[in-house]
């Protein structure tokens, strides 16, 4: 065992809720600070503390009082109190109090023989009438226990009274001290292995008892020596440990691993520990001098710039993204320029911007990554917020900034996490932004833009039909006579659609915006006054060379449908699999997050922050790596809070219903309605080499009766007090990174779903064993295409499915106009479990195929070809 | 043989059946304000105490615990879910606790006997410990998460006065039960092991905890095995679920209790849950076919009924579960049991 942390059976208990070990709890605690108090006790469980020792034993406290009222606060907080507590005193009086505050099964923080059997016995029973464990110190009526012999008289003493009035042996942690070592006294030479001794034979001695003790003692002789402390605790551990120790008071976070501290520190450590040698003492002691300090330059260095002028903090925080300190310093600046005459709005104008400017060109130039870019947005947002009374009081007539920019997600879509990205890059590039959030009909949006005399407007959409809807808000603003530019952005927009579609219908510029970090340029030239009139006219002039080579492509010929239908792919009718263990629909209100958090598929999430490359390999990437890792931290920080505070709900829902083919549409029999539903699905007609087949989703079913199965998942519910409390505190980062982290638990709950069924639910692959990367890759049997997705590309299916499915009741999914599902973090499709199903994508059809697949799906012919418009052949 | 040592022996030998709802029953009588304050001079409305009625109207809270008895019940509980001073304040009904509690036993065991004469079977009384409308583990004020209505001594008295009526009534056990906050129920089983010491009769705790939401947790945040953790020191006769949902949705969780407890384990769920009229509508057939699962995996000793059973709901159930193999009480090991809102175990 090299690290101490990777020992499965120690058990870290937290100290920093001790007053007496941590100086910034006692402060906090003297003055009543129970707020930030309960951060302290937060932060140790996200340390990995297992249990949490709280001490209030200070003169200057009421410590009755603190105890029981820091015990209730922490109660209200589900993320701390999924811990057992650890209640420390060495006052009786104040352990009981603690106890009528616990719910849970907690440890006694101790008794002892000190005052005599009676008294030992006393409390030991109400430790077992309350229901706790107990700590018990190695003391008796003469003192402590400091040699092995005495320390195993006394706790095998203790031990056998205990087990005389029925005190379970398993609830009893004996404490046999842990002694100051190398203090120059020759006695004090052995307590490291006096204690490590008698551990040995106390497990033998005293069946089911625990051992514990508290760390800090045995390198008493160093304080203010930091790093030599914290190898002594390491090692003193390492040697420990496998002698029987179970668990102690410890910072985890302050711990050495084993193998990285430096040998010849090591080896002096480990002599005196060990006492190995009588000169152990002096040798580390002269050693240590080397050591001292080394941590001090490092928290210097990172409070120095405390000590910088305001403007200087500021473009600090701002650079580094910390928002401790910014309300005051940016109240710093504002008294000094209001000292100097100047107006609340020059501190924005001034280091704030002057900070974002240095953000905006390490952001340029690919030294700082977005999730650092949208960590500076927070600060800059929330001195702005600080600052903006000020500026209101003043009723200034606002100098106009870079420009103002209209924002919305346009009608029947719900994505906006690009939106808002783009927003914040904005934003901190000095824009003005509308945000009119998401499903905005064209009406609002051309309203906003003429109410707040917008410079542009900027578009966002996921999912396929948001393409025609901007279409619609392009035909509106030219039959409203504007002018100003449009931006168009999000996941399935292009430049060959924006050229193709958008730009036609508008007079005015339009462009395609590819990403986040290409918005502040457009934006920027396009309110240039020199710069904007070449750029439009350029842009203009390529999207016109992609319509006429489009136009030249078009001529390429599709198979017709007959001929296509001709070259199907035939199934291996013998491969047909079983008839499911479970058929029927079945619905999961709450799957385990936990669970499905092993299922996340991590690279789409930092592509949606657009940090490009595979995961992991992305964390160690040479250019991006560190931003990579700091996000890949806070996510699995915010993951822990999804989860252990159920911030979301997985509801689902799967079914496997019997079916057949009939042409190329899928007849489902519905037990419920007692009636066939017609799935109709399109067929490749773009021309194959020989040997490949004109794919379509009906060739994987048998004619001769088969099974298909759909499903619906979301981990959306519960989403949004958190995401109004994000927008409260102006954190767009956390706000980002939440509706980031709910897509990507919602694909792993797909990814669940799926492995349920083959498993279980339909059972063809009762054994299967994928880890999660190779469930990423698909490499299991069957598939689960999704309505909208390139192999049955009509996103207007899902009301049926969601029929079949009766989803909606269940799961809570509604669908919009354009067939999104709300809430976003959504998935849903269809199962295909024979073993040559795959994905493929439909790409162009014929005008025979729509009106064919119009007349299958009973639509009229316009209708039809709006569903189907990204397939069109034109 | 005492109380605890006969049902011990009857229990290792079959399935126990435990009785159903009051409250649908009682309102089937259709009973006036009058009949719920009968000769008592009291200052509140009084239509709603069902636990007054063991003093006012004991005809029908006699009739129901016959009617179970009928349908084939070993034990049934006293009519006293409500009666401690917290719960009674809201009826000005305060100074009537002691009486309502030692009647309400009285009854029962009257009732009991009654049974025992016509067949010779010994019939047990549980005396019913609600947990209160009052909670030591949450703050009624969200804006003051460390603010508590009551404290843990003044909780304890409240329910030493119920557990000492119900011991001075004759009730063989005493079952706390409707557990929603953990720290309440620890409270009143160490009230209850106190009376029980004082009187100097072997009367054994039963414990029944409700899960409040899908997770399986109660209000206080615990899960069934942090629970156990946390009361298993009071070693108590019976552990168990009640209340929560119906049988189907209980099952997971009585499944977590029953691998951990080694000792007998006791449910009685709802019939289900209730409708979009607020009512029970579980068929009698169905509740019983859904307990008839749980003894497929040998998952309890005792079963009963909550919310919504009825009589008829008993009786299928007796008549399900006879001649079935009770549960193996498993061996626990002996292992460091510690918990918050979450178990936590520490290798031995």
């Amino acid at each position: 065992m090299s690290s101490i942390t990777s020992s499965s059976r120690f058990v870290n208990i937290g100290e920093r809720t001790n007053v007496t070990g941590s100086a910034k709890f006692k402060k906090l605690i003297l003055a009543g600070d129970y707020e930030a108090a309960v951060e302290v006790a937060r932060d140790q469980v996200e340390n990995g503390a297992q249990i949490i020792d709280i001490n209030m034993d200070e003169g200057l406290l009421d410590a009755h009082e603190a105890m029981t009222t820091f015990i209730k606060r922490i109660a209200a907080e589900p993320d701390i109190a999924r811990v057992p507590l650890m209640i420390d005193s060495s006052k009786w009086s104040v352990i009981e109090a603690g106890l009528k505050c616990v719910s849970g099964k907690p440890i006694v923080n101790s008794i002892s023989m000190k005052e005599g059997e009676e008294a030992f016995l006393h409390h030991a029973r109400l430790c077992m009438a309350y229901g706790a464990a107990v700590v018990v110190m190695a003391f008796d009526e003469t003192g402590q226990a400091d040699t092995q012999a005495r320390k195993v008289e006394i706790c095998k003493r203790a031990y056998d009274l205990l087990i005389g009035i029925g005190f379970p042996p398993e609830d009893i942690i004996f404490d046999p001290n842990i002694f100051a070592v190398a203090t120059g006294i020759e006695e004090h030479n052995n307590y490291g292995v006096d204690f490590i001794e008698a551990i040995k034979e106390l497990r033998v001695l005293c069946p089911h008892a625990h051992y514990s003790g508290g760390l800090s003692n045995l390198s008493f002789s160093f304080r203010g020596n930091e790093p030599v402390r914290r190898a002594m605790h390491s090692i003193f551990l390492y040697h420990a440990i496998p002698a029987g120790l179970d668990m102690a008071i410890v910072n985890a976070g302050q711990l050495d691993i084993y193998d990285e501290i430096k040998p010849e520190l090591r080896v002096a450590c480990e002599d005196v520990i060990l006492n190995r040698d009588p000169d152990a003492t002096e040798r580390l002691i002269a050693l240590a001098e080397k050591y001292r300090g080394t941590d001090v330059a490092q928290e210097k260095a990172e409070a120095e710039w405390r000590g910088w002028p305001v403007t200087k903090r500021l473009e600090h925080a701002l650079v580094k993204g910390i928002d401790a300190h910014i309300v005051d310093d940016t109240e710093e600046a504002r008294l000094a320029i209001k000292a100097a005459g100047g107006r609340p709005i020059e501190v924005i104008e001034g280091p704030l911007m002057d900070g974002m400017n240095v953000v905006g060109d390490l952001f340029g130039s690919g030294r700082m990554f977005l999730p650092q870019v949208v960590k500076s947005a927070r600060v800059m947002k929330k001195a702005v917020a600080h600052l903006f009374p000020y500026i209101e009081a003043e009723k200034e007539a606002g100098a106009k900034g870079k420009g103002k920019i209209i924002m919305a997600t346009v009608k029947g879509d719900v994505h906006d996490i690009g939106k808002n990205i783009v927003g914040v890059v904005l934003q901190c590039n000095g824009f003005e932004i509308v945000d009119l959030g998401v499903m905005v009909p064209w009406p609002t949006i051309l309203q906003a833009a003429v109410e707040h005399d917008a410079d542009m407007i900027g578009l966002s959409g996921l999912i396929t039909p948001s393409l025609d809807e901007m279409v619609t808000v392009a035909e509106e603003m030219e039959k409203a006579g504007m002018s100003m530019p449009l931006m168009i952005g999000g996941a399935t927009t292009s430049k060959t659609h924006t050229a193709l579609r958008i730009e036609p219908v508008y007079s005015g510029p339009v462009i395609h915006v590819l990403d986040a970090s290409r918005a502040v340029g457009v934006a920027g030239t396009l309110v240039s006054d020199t710069m904007a009139d070449k750029f439009v006219a350029d842009t203009r002039a390529e999207y016109s060379d992609i319509r006429d080579a489009r136009a030249g492509k078009t001529a390429k010929p599709l198979a017709t449908l007959e001929e296509a239908r001709a070259n199907a792919f035939e199934i291996d009718e013998s491969m047909k699999p079983a008839a499911p263990q479970k058929p029927g629909v079945h619905v999961y209100d709450d799957w385990d997050l936990a669970d499905l958090r092993n299922y996340i598929d991590w690279t789409p999430f930092f592509r949606a922050w657009e940090l490009h490359g595979n995961f992991p390999a992305i964390l160690t990437d040479e250019i991006v790596g560190e931003s990579a890792t700091g996000l890949f931290s806070d996510a699995n920080a915010m993951l822990d809070k999804i989860i252990n505070e159920k911030w979301l709900r997985a509801k689902g829902v799967a079914g496997l219903w019997p079916c057949r083919r009939d042409g190329d549409d899928v007849l489902v029999y519905c037990e419920q309605t007692e009636a066939h539903v017609r799935l109709p699905f399109l067929r490749q007609q773009i021309a194959k080499r020989a040997g490949k087949a004109n794919m379509c989703l009906a060739d994987f079913i048998s004619r001769d009766g088969d099974w298909i199965g759909g499903f619906a998942v979301t981990t959306g519910h519960g989403i949004e007090t958190h995401l109004a409390q994000f927008k409260a505190n102006i954190d767009d980062y956390s706000d980002i990174m939440l509706k980031a982290l709910a897509d990507r638990l919602a694909e792993a709950f797909a990814e669940r779903m799926h492995e349920h069924v083959r498993k279980d639910l339909w059972g063809y692959a009762p054994e299967e064993q994928f880890t999660p990367e190779a469930l990423n890759r698909e490499e299991y049997r069957g598939i689960r295409p999704a309505p909208g997705y390139p192999a049955c590309p009509d996103h207007s299916m899902k009301p049926t499915l969601f029929d079949l499915l009766d989803a909606t009741p269940t799961t809570g999914i509604t669908l919009t106009e354009s067939f999104a599902m709300l809430p976003t973090a959504a998935v849903s499709g269809l199962y295909f479990g024979h073993p040559q199903s795959e994905y493929f994508g439909v790409a162009r059809i014929g005008d025979d195929q729509v009106s064919d697949y119009a007349a299958r799906r009973g639509l009229d012919m316009d209708r039809a070809r709006q569903y189907l418009r990204p397939n069109l052949n034109e | 043989m005492n109380a605890r040592e006969n049902f011990v022996a009857r229990a290792a030998q079959q399935i126990l059946v435990f009785d159903g709802g009051y409250g649908t029953a009682i309102q089937g009588y259709k009973l006036s304000e009058a009949d719920y304050r009968g000769e008592l001079e009291l200052t509140h409305d009084q239509k709603g105490n069902n636990d007054l009625l063991s003093l006012t109207r004991p005809d029908v809270v006699g009739a129901i615990h016959s009617a179970y008895l009928e349908a084939g019940a070993d034990m049934i509980e006293t009519n006293t879910f409500s009666a401690t001073k917290i719960s009674m304040a809201d009826y000005g009904c305060e100074h009537l606790v002691w009486e309502l509690n030692v009647e309400s036993a009285k009854l029962a065991r009257a009732c009991c006997e009654d049974a025992e004469a016509k067949d010779g079977i010994k019939r047990f009384v549980a005396g019913s410990i609600g947990p209160t409308n009052k909670t030591l583990s949450l703050s009624p004020d969200v804006n003051d998460p460390g603010y508590r209505e009551i404290d843990f001594d003044y909780l304890k008295d409240v329910y030493r006065e119920q557990c000492d009526a119900l011991i001075e009534g004759g009730v063989d056990f005493l079952l706390i039960e409707t557990i929603f906050d953990t720290l309440n129920a620890k409270c009143a089983a160490m009230a209850a092991q106190e009376a029980a010491a004082a009187c100097g009769r072997d009367v054994p705790l039963m414990i029944s905890m409700t899960i409040t939401d899908m997770a399986g947790r109660n209000l206080s945040g615990h899960t069934v095995e942090a629970f156990w953790a946390a009361i298993r020191h009071v070693k108590p006769l019976t552990i168990g679920l009640n209340c929560s949902f119906g049988a189907d949705l209980l099952r997971p969780h009585l499944a977590a209790l029953s691998k951990q407890a080694d000792t007998l384990v006791m449910a009685y769920p709802n019939a289900g849950l209730p409708n979009d009229l607020a009512e029970y509508d579980e068929l009698p057939e169905t509740t019983a076919q859904l307990i008839g699962q749980w003894l497929d995996d040998g998952l309890v000793n005792i079963v009963g009924g909550c919310c919504g059973t009825t009589p008829a709901h008993i009786a299928a159930i007796a008549k399900a579960v006879a001649d079935r193999a009770p549960r193996a009480i498993p061996k626990a090991d002996i292992v460091t049991r510690l918990a918050g809102l979450e178990p936590f175990v520490m290798a031995a």
